[in-house]
């Protein structure tokens, strides 16, 4: 539940609703990279800690598939950056993403076993949607240069794959 | 040998036609390589005209690591970013593929005999 919370609240923040639609116009390219290269940054980190603790062929499976896919869109968005001389810039919906990463490492970290490892399927899962979400309504349309767009909707699409794999993991291992 | 040259030439040109134009040479078509094109978490289309004998090359042309598997397990192969692998047909039918990694990548070969 502590998940669904922490996560919600990063969803808020990044959802293009009638609260957030102005800051989220107010978001630069230097800030949307920001936040796509922080976002990639959390799912490999909470990879790393599923490989530390899981045992699981199928989580272990996953994890390193997030570890991969995510470190070659990040890769190719620290060349984008620095070819288009864009500093990320730190922001408060980075902030907020960080902050529920924390709160989720935190949780996990006290579980061990299959508990750890639907705890961690199911987290994936919530991640990866709000972070669709955010990539959907409020990065790719806010993004100025053509080719960070490009990269942002590859990303979703990658998210939109991730899910789907979250989903069937998470299924599998009920 | 001008003269020579000239009948050689007619005698292997009515050779070609006849090869040509002979029914059991059109129907032992030669294996052929089918290239299909892996690029944005997305198999390309899958060429028409396959045939046992084949070979299917895949060519991941993407920033990610896929796989071509087949569903009823007769192929899997492992594509890193920038990787080629190949598959040989073997049977005729339809055969739905994916990628063990991005469950949305789908596609399917039609072979025929
Ligand atoms: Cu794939």
């Amino acid at each position: 539940m502590t998940r669904m919370i922490a996560w919600a609240g990063a969803a808020a923040l990044l959802a293009a609703g009638t609260v957030t639609t102005s800051y989220a116009a107010a978001l630069n390219d230097a800030q949307i990279a920001h936040i796509a290269y922080t976002a990639g940054n959390i799912d490999i980190a909470a990879a790393k800690q599923a490989l530390a603790k899981s045992k699981n062929a199928k989580v272990r499976d996953f994890a390193q598939e997030m570890v991969r896919d995510h470190t070659a869109v990040n890769d190719k968005a620290l060349a984008l950056v620095k070819k288009l001389h864009v500093t990320p810039e730190d922001n408060p919906t980075s902030k907020s993403l960080m902050d529920g990463a924390a709160a989720a490492k935190k949780r996990l970290a006290a579980l061990n076993g299959a508990a750890f490892d639907k705890a961690y399927a199911a987290n994936e899962v919530a991640y990866h949607k709000t972070v669709n979400g955010a990539l959907d309504k409020t990065l790719i349309p806010n993004a100025h240069n053509a080719e960070l767009k490009s990269l942002l909707q590859t990303g979703l699409t990658l998210f939109r794959e991730h899910q789907a794999h979250a989903e069937h993991l998470e299924s599998a291992l009920k | 040998m001008a003269r020579f040259s000239i009948a050689l030439a007619a005698g292997t040109g009515a050779m070609l036609l006849s090869l040509a134009l002979s029914p059991t040479r059109a129907t032992v078509a030669a294996p052929k390589t089918h290239t299909i094109v892996i690029d944005k978490l997305k198999f390309g289309p899958v060429p028409p005209g396959l045939h046992v004998g084949d070979t299917i090359q895949w060519l991941n042309k993407d920033l990610f690591r896929h796989t071509a598997t087949a569903r009823d397990g007769s192929f899997n192969v492992d594509l890193p970013a920038g990787a080629r692998g190949v598959t040989k047909l073997t049977k005729a039918g339809t055969i739905a593929f994916f990628c063990r990694y991005h469950p949305g990548m789908t596609g399917q070969l039609v072979v025929s005999k």
